[in-house]
């Protein structure tokens, strides 16, 4: 995304709403608020021209307390919205947020679809395990057998990959980061943002209310013989998912190859850049189309002055 | 009539008769059945055509060209049940059928000794057609144009001139085909000459000529109609996933993206095609979507969610379709009053109007932008697979369109607009960033609310990027800031601004685009109706005039926010009242009844799939007006 720098240096106090937060004490998503509102202050967004939208959940609430234009929508329907309104103001940084349940359960058919058209967002999942706001139950990325505290039973299901998921669905750039590590997971929400197409960043989230499996001890080995931190950075590692060449087909195969590879490793868990590449977005290809939008958005056209007569005539 | 296989092409061959009477100064009425199948199942198309203003079908045509056996006979030789019985028995005494002799049909076995039936060699005809160019051993390839041998054949019969058809022909296939044009111009007039020689065809009763002098007319399709009124009205977005019979409007707006800066967008599923119309909308563009009962049931949770955040659309043209679940996907049906008048969870405010006829189609496509945008809630147009199908004469379309009304819009340069009768949160947050905490004092408030409590309930709507007019908007019952409350004072007070913009709108709307009452004001019957059976019944009800009877007809459009006082007077002071609806259980009727308290005890209906004909309202009304009780159920097998 293009991001034009405001006058006046904006501080991260500029993008807080005053609004009181109703997240239990301790919960991650504190983290992640924090890590959007450091990249935002990083890139310089203005308010104004920031559109945030989130789905429905204890995540959902983001928004809320985020000095910006802010779009609470519907349980699983986050990407919907925001693509409607990305593609009618091409002008705007557009940030989509919402939680497990919501981007991998009920909006999979939408996180698919989003990948598949590469439209210019950022999409941050705050991935807890669970449904925090119905109270513990299993979320698509509890594997099978596990069993939060909140839940009767262990999960019957298995669960899902987010980063193969969005290597198959098309998603340009895709990476994971850690809720409770702000300063990193902000260094990467700019760079989703920064990148021109749909960006994932997938956030390993803790729940201290519900997911007593996935705490921030369990992050951090305590219970390991020897502690040790159970994610690891994969630039440390040597790691690079970047395609030098987008136009190279082996090179984008390989490199989609190796970051489903890291996305299986459970122990310790790569953190960072899975994957990232520059292709055309939907917005190109519409530009293309109908060059007028290249110039102006959607929003500023004047269509309110059409000549419809050729059709009508065309009816004789 | 005619008559074929799916992908015989007997849709071009009608349409190019209907347009050679159209440009003649005629009047057409035509009408499609088709199956949902794309190749080999039976489908026909009636054209009905006449001096003065047609709006609907009559049971029996003058002329039947059969491209297959089932055509004539039906499909009982094949299938267990059979679907229908041919089309023999649904022609004028003493009509023509002209059929394909290769099909070996023996008009012996019709039972209808006062036809004349014509076997035309169509293949032979193609043939020699094509032997002209010497392509003659191609013939197979041009198979296809067995549509135009037909149209040919009964060309000859009616006596129109052959001319205005071949001119169509030729417009139809311009630069590089038109060397395909003559050919079927060639095949077209062979079949002509050939029937003309036939003996039979002397004093064949049923003749057509052109008109007295061309009109200005347009021949158009429903879905045209809506798209032509969303362009109109600037709709820059429109969603669409597809689903009979709402996706060619999505298609012919598709195609015309580039010349009118228009964005469409193909959705993963129609949960994707509302709520990316709702984001649009948010973000002030006028936003639109498109589709069908089965769609519908999957864009409900949107529709309400559109309605709190009390969203400047979308505009949602909804094409009724037979249901339940997948139902009849290509058939009739007014199957769904109900259902878009309850769409969601919840009580909120939204549009509901159902146009009548192709002029409606477009009034009120048009005027639906305006109130999503003044009225800030999604508006539905109850449209459906007949209006969107039917091929039809309308005097062209005025082209004083209404004005564009863009509703209160916060431009960003004052913000005065509060009115301090909203109640005060008596909690210590107000939320709104830069006003501290304290009581809310919503009459010094000096920043932009997206929700404040304007004096008529409409507060400003501002968009992102606008700079001071920062909001929130959320699902959940929400603030003046767009911030979410559970609070009691807080959510009486939404709920009655959401829910007052309804009265707001149904006073500032012309009452003709309401309700109307057609024929006398003083009658012994009153038709009750509504949505695309308009044109049927005021056929039928001059047909009916012509007998000396006495019939007025309510047609009520508007049905949410429901003109209940003025159609509960006119029912009020009705002698008797009988329904006449698409349905199996009388929709509108049971609308009227809830805001009216009327009860209508007499109605018509039918749900086979198909819609009314002219002759099946006029004989249930004849029947009702002479003192029958009303014949529930009407259905279309001859
Ligand atoms: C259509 C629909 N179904 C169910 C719900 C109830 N619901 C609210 S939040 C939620 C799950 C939230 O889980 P997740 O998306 O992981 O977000 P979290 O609360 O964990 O941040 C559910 C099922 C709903 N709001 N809408
Ligand atoms: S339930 Fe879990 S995710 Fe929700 S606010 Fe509490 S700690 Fe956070
Ligand atoms: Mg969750």
């Amino acid at each position: 995304m293009s991001i034009n720098a405001p006058a006046k240096p904006l501080t991260l106090k500029d993008y807080k709403s005053d609004l009181h937060n109703d997240w239990c004490p301790g919960c991650g998503d504190f983290g992640i608020l924090t890590g959007i509102q450091m990249a935002l202050q990083q890139l310089q967004i203005e308010p104004d021209k920031l559109a945030v939208y989130s789905g429905i959940g204890c995540s959902g609430k983001t928004p809320h307390y985020i000095n910006g234009y802010g779009f609470h929508t519907l349980h699983g329907r986050v990407l919907t919205v925001a693509t409607g309104g990305r593609l009618s103001n091409t002008d705007l940084t557009v940030l989509a947020l919402g939680g497990d349940g919501d981007g991998y359960g009920i909006g999979a058919g939408y996180f698919v679809g989003a990948g598949r058209r590469n439209a210019d967002f950022a999409y941050i999942v705050h991935n807890n395990n669970v449904y925090g706001l119905t109270k513990g139950q299993a979320s698509p990325t509890l594997s099978k057998g596990k069993k939060t505290k909140s839940m009767p039973e262990q999960a019957i299901q298995d669960g899902i990959n987010p980063v193969a998921m969005a290597i198959a669905s098309g998603y340009t750039f895709i990476a994971r980061a850690y809720a409770l590590e702000p300063k990193y997971l902000a260094s990467i929400i700019a760079r989703a943002i920064r990148h021109k197409g749909s960006a994932l960043v997938d956030v390993l989230q803790t729940c201290p209310t519900y997911n007593d499996l996935y705490t921030k001890e369990w992050y951090e080995g305590a219970d390991l013989p020897e502690k040790r931190s159970r994610l690891y950075k994969l630039e440390e590692k040597g790691y690079d998912g970047k395609v030098q060449d987008p136009t190279d087909e082996q090179e984008m195969i390989a490199k989609k190859a190796a970051a489903v590879a890291r996305s299986y490793e459970a122990d310790p868990i790569p953190i960072g850049v899975y994957y990232e590449v520059e292709l055309p977005t939907y917005e190109d290809a519409v530009f293309q189309r109908i060059p007028a939008l290249g110039e102006k958005p959607l929003v500023e056209q004047d269509v309110f002055h059409r000549d419809v007569t050729p059709l009508l005539e065309g009816m004789r | 009539m005619i008559g074929g296989p799916q992908g015989s092409g007997i849709n071009a061959s009608a349409e190019v008769f209907a347009k050679a009477c159209s440009r003649a100064g005629l009047r057409v009425y035509a009408n499609i059945e088709y199956h949902s199948n794309i190749m080999g199942k039976h489908s026909f198309y009636r054209v009905r055509v006449d001096d003065e203003d047609v709006r609907s079908y009559k049971d029996k045509a003058d002329i039947l060209v059969a491209l297959d056996q089932e055509t004539l006979t039906g499909d009982g030789d094949h299938r267990r049940w059979a679907t229908h019985y041919g089309h023999l028995g649904e022609i004028n005494e003493g009509g023509g059928v002209i059929f394909d002799s290769e099909i070996g049909f023996d008009p012996a076995t019709a039972k209808r000794p006062d036809l004349r039936f014509y076997a035309v060699p169509f293949m032979e005809i193609i043939k020699k057609a094509l032997e002209e160019v010497g392509k003659g051993e191609q013939a197979r390839r041009y198979e296809v144009m067995k549509n135009t041998v037909g149209l040919g054949a009964s060309l000859a019969l009616c006596d129109y001139p052959f001319d205005l058809v071949a001119e169509v022909i030729r417009s139809q296939f311009k630069g590089k085909r038109s060397e395909v044009g003559e050919l079927n111009v060639r095949a077209a007039k062979l079949a002509f000459e050939h029937v003309k020689q036939h003996e039979n065809a002397k004093e064949f009763p049923y003749t057509l000529k052109p008109g007295g002098e061309p009109k200005a007319r347009i021949l158009a399709k429903g879905y045209e109609i809506h798209a032509i009124a969303k362009l109109k009205a600037g709709c820059a977005f429109q969603t669409y996933y597809p689903i009979s019979p709402a996706t060619d409007e999505s298609v012919y707006l598709e195609r015309q993206q580039r010349e009118y800066n228009l964005l469409v967008v193909q959705c993963e599923d129609e949960i994707a095609s509302i709520n990316m119309a709702v984001g649009a909308a948010h973000m002030g563009v006028r936003a639109s979507t498109a589709t069908s009962g089965p769609g519908f049931a999957l864009m409900v949770e949107g529709i309400g969610f559109a309605s709190i955040t009390e969203c400047p659309g979308p505009v949602l043209v909804m094409y009724q379709r037979g249901g339940p679940s997948t139902g009849m996907p290509t058939r009739q049906e007014q199957g769904d009053l109900q259902f878009a008048l309850h769409p969601a969870q919840g009580e909120f405010p939204h549009v509901v109007i159902a146009p009548g006829d192709l002029r409606e189609c477009y009034q009120d496509t048009f005027s639906a932008f305006n109130w999503a945008e003044r009225y800030q809630m999604p508006v539905i147009v109850l449209s459906d697979k007949k209006l969107a199908s039917v091929y039809t004469t309308i005097d062209k379309l005025e082209l004083r369109w209404p004005d564009i009304d863009r509703g209160e819009v916060f431009t960003g340069t004052e913000w005065t607009a509060v009115d301090a009768k909203g109640p005060n949160d008596s909690g210590s947050q107000t939320g709104h960033n830069g006003n501290g905490n304290g009581k809310m004092d919503l009459a010094n408030v000096k920043e932009y609310l997206r929700y404040a409590f304007a004096k008529d309930g409409i507060s400003p709507r501002s968009r992102p990027g606008v700079t001071g007019g920062r909001h929130w908007i959320t699902s959940d019952e929400h603030d003046p800031d767009g911030h979410i409350t559970e609070g009691v004072e807080m959510r009486v007070a939404m709920m009655n601004k959401r829910m007052n913009k309804l009265k707001l709108l149904q006073k500032a709307m012309p009452q003709e685009q309401q309700y109307f009452l057609h024929g006398p004001k003083d009658a012994d019957l009153t038709v009750l109706a509504w949505g695309s059976t308009k044109g049927t019944i005021l056929d039928a009800l001059k047909a009916l005039e012509a007998q000396g009877k006495k019939i007025n007809f309510l047609q009520c459009r508007l049905m949410r926010p429901f003109p209940a006082e003025a159609v509960g007077a006119i029912l009020r002071s009705a002698k008797r009242i009988v329904s006449i609806e698409e349905n199996y259980s009388g929709q509108l009727a049971q609308l009227v009844q809830e805001q009216t308290g009327v009860m209508i005890d007499q109605r018509i209906n039918k749900f086979d799939g198909r819609p009314f004909s002219e002759d099946e309202v006029a004989n249930a009304l004849a029947k009702v007006y002479d003192g029958a009780k009303a014949e529930p159920v009407v259905t279309h097998v001859h």
